[in-house]
């Protein structure tokens, strides 16, 4: 190391800790006006969250209570622990034909890692991830759920 | 009536009703429960100060829940401390384990003695202070191998292990530094150096030599104190808690009251030897100025420099990441004191030819 390296050295080092100083000292000064802590349990009516939150998995149904999902148990195969059981059932069509369809999607939230791989599998976009996250509740069954509403049916024009 | 008059007062007051002796040791006694009832506050004060910096330079909020803006989480802290078991593990050597925070405890209330808190406030003025501060604070040391030790726990040992090698090694650079106020003052008694900063502070009287002897006196301050960014004998990440793994409840409290106690004391020296002490800012021939600072008391001045250095050593907890072993001693022995030893040439060249102000 040469003599000016080192001198080079303490002047560099003792800049770049100076521009760290400033920032957590800039931040000190204004602490007061941009504070990053969500204050949870009170702020719980107007918490927002980021779009891209996984939460659970949810089945979206519109006004007519209708889904998009057609039972062909994509995220059920793309899911890695088990967490999707479909059970499907055949409709009639108009023409007299058997056709596919959705009785029940079950959905194990207490298997589930959020990993988003049956959203990205779904082919329709029938199911999707909520921004909700207080699943807490005394008993494991409950955790067990059924995510088509009774009485929906598949949306007209969804193959 | 100022804390030197009242101090006056009782010290006369004890000498006329009271036997000399008996008088001696009531004066000890109260002394002693002065200085246990400031590591009380301190140790408060310190943590708290210390979580609310931390929080606001993170933008976080910090304690909130306890008392007005959280105040007094400090003291359900200290109740919980109190309250929980001082547990001593089965393998560990137990004279030892339960010496160590004792000692290290001990080691911080010695080093308050010379100290001058206030105009005339001082428990000890010893015509060699500086060098007392120096030769007991590296002390402490003791506690922390021997706690290390003691403990039976490879990170306790390692933990201790590198405190005493950082502390030796960072021991150097700070007794250069306070040797540049030394030979500037050309006195080792406390009093003597505050006295000598009547017109200005060492910080500004001293030239560059002065500057330079500040930075590495906080620097070697932050690393014997061991705190971030030289925490390498707790380095939570590394060692769970460096030599206080194995301690709990009150045993725990003394290590942990001890090392925010130590950081008072060397902001206390370094504001004693750089800030001048109780003296008030004074700027120059500007009568009226220095005429307004008079009125501030003494021991404002003395407490406000004193926690100005340890909100400094706050904020470089809360910005520098933790150095590692090397870089540590890197930085002692290839950095700080090769200039500490030209500094110590430079000053002495300066105080001889008598260029300082």
């Amino acid at each position: 190391m040469t003599l000016k390296q080192y001198f080079k050295d303490i002047f560099t080092g003792v800049k770049s800790l100076a521009t760290g100083m400033r920032v957590t000292g800039g931040y000190f000064l204004r602490h007061h006006k941009e504070k990053i802590t969500e204050q949870y349990p009170d702020n719980r009516d107007k918490l927002v969250l980021a779009e891209r939150f996984r939460g659970e998995v949810v089945m979206t149904h519109d006004d007519n209570n209708e889904h998009a999902c057609t039972g062909c148990t994509a995220c059920e195969l793309a899911c890695p622990n088990g967490t999707i059981k479909i059970i499907t059932k055949f409709d009639m069509t108009p023409e007299g034909k058997k056709k596919k369809a959705l009785d029940t999607f079950i959905y194990h939230l207490e298997l589930c890692t959020m990993c988003n791989l049956c959203v990205e599998a779904c082919p329709t976009s029938a199911i999707t991830m909520a921004p909700t996250f207080e699943h807490s509740v005394f008993d494991r069954s409950q955790l067990i759920k059924k995510l088509n509403k009774p009485g929906s049916k598949i949306r007209e024009g969804v193959e | 009536m100022s804390f030197e008059a009242l101090a006056n007062w009782i010290h006369n007051w004890l000498y006329e009703t009271l036997h000399p002796t008996v008088a001696l040791l009531v004066e000890f006694a109260i002394v002693g429960v002065l200085i246990i009832g400031l590591f009380a506050v301190l140790g408060l004060v310190l943590v708290m100060m210390e979580r609310k910096v931390s929080s606001w330079m993170q933008l976080r909020l910090g304690p909130n829940r306890i008392g007005p803006w959280g105040w007094f989480q400090t003291v359900a802290d200290t109740v919980k401390l109190i309250v929980k078991e001082g547990m001593t593990p089965n393998n560990v050597d137990k004279l030892l384990f339960n010496l160590a925070p004792m000692l290290v405890i001990v080691v911080s209330m010695v080093i308050m003695a010379p100290i001058m808190f206030a105009k005339g406030i001082q428990i000890w003025d010893i015509n060699i202070g500086v060098l007392f501060v120096a030769a007991v604070s590296s002390l402490s040391i003791i506690g922390v191998l021997m706690a290390g030790w003691a403990s039976n726990n490879k990170y306790s040992l390692l933990g201790a292990m590198r405190s005493g090698a950082q502390i030796v090694s960072y021991e150097l650079s700070a007794g250069l530094s306070i040797l540049v106020i030394v030979v500037l003052t050309g006195s080792l008694k406390m009093s003597d150096i505050v006295m000598a900063q009547a017109d200005g502070w060492w910080l500004f009287k001293g030239h560059v030599p002065a500057i330079i002897a500040f930075v590495i006196f906080i620097i070697a301050a932050t690393a014997e104190t061991n705190r971030a960014p030289f925490d390498l004998a707790e380095a939570e990440s590394e060692l769970t808690a460096g030599f206080h793994t194995e301690y709990s409840g009150m045993k725990f409290a003394l290590f942990f009251l001890a090392e925010y106690v130590n950081i008072f004391v060397v902001c206390a020296i370094g504001a004693t030897l750089f800030l001048g002490g109780w003296m008030p800012f004074h700027i120059g021939s500007w009568e009226g100025f220095n005429h307004v600072m008079d009125y501030i008391p003494s021991s404002v001045w003395f407490f406000g420099k004193t926690f100005l250095l340890i909100f400094v050593i706050m904020w470089f907890r809360w910005t520098f990441p933790r150095l590692r072993i090397d870089q540590l001693l890197s930085l002692e022995w290839k950095y700080l004191l090769p200039i500490s030893m030209f500094n110590i040439l430079l000053v002495t060249i300066i105080a001889l030819a008598g260029w300082h102000f």
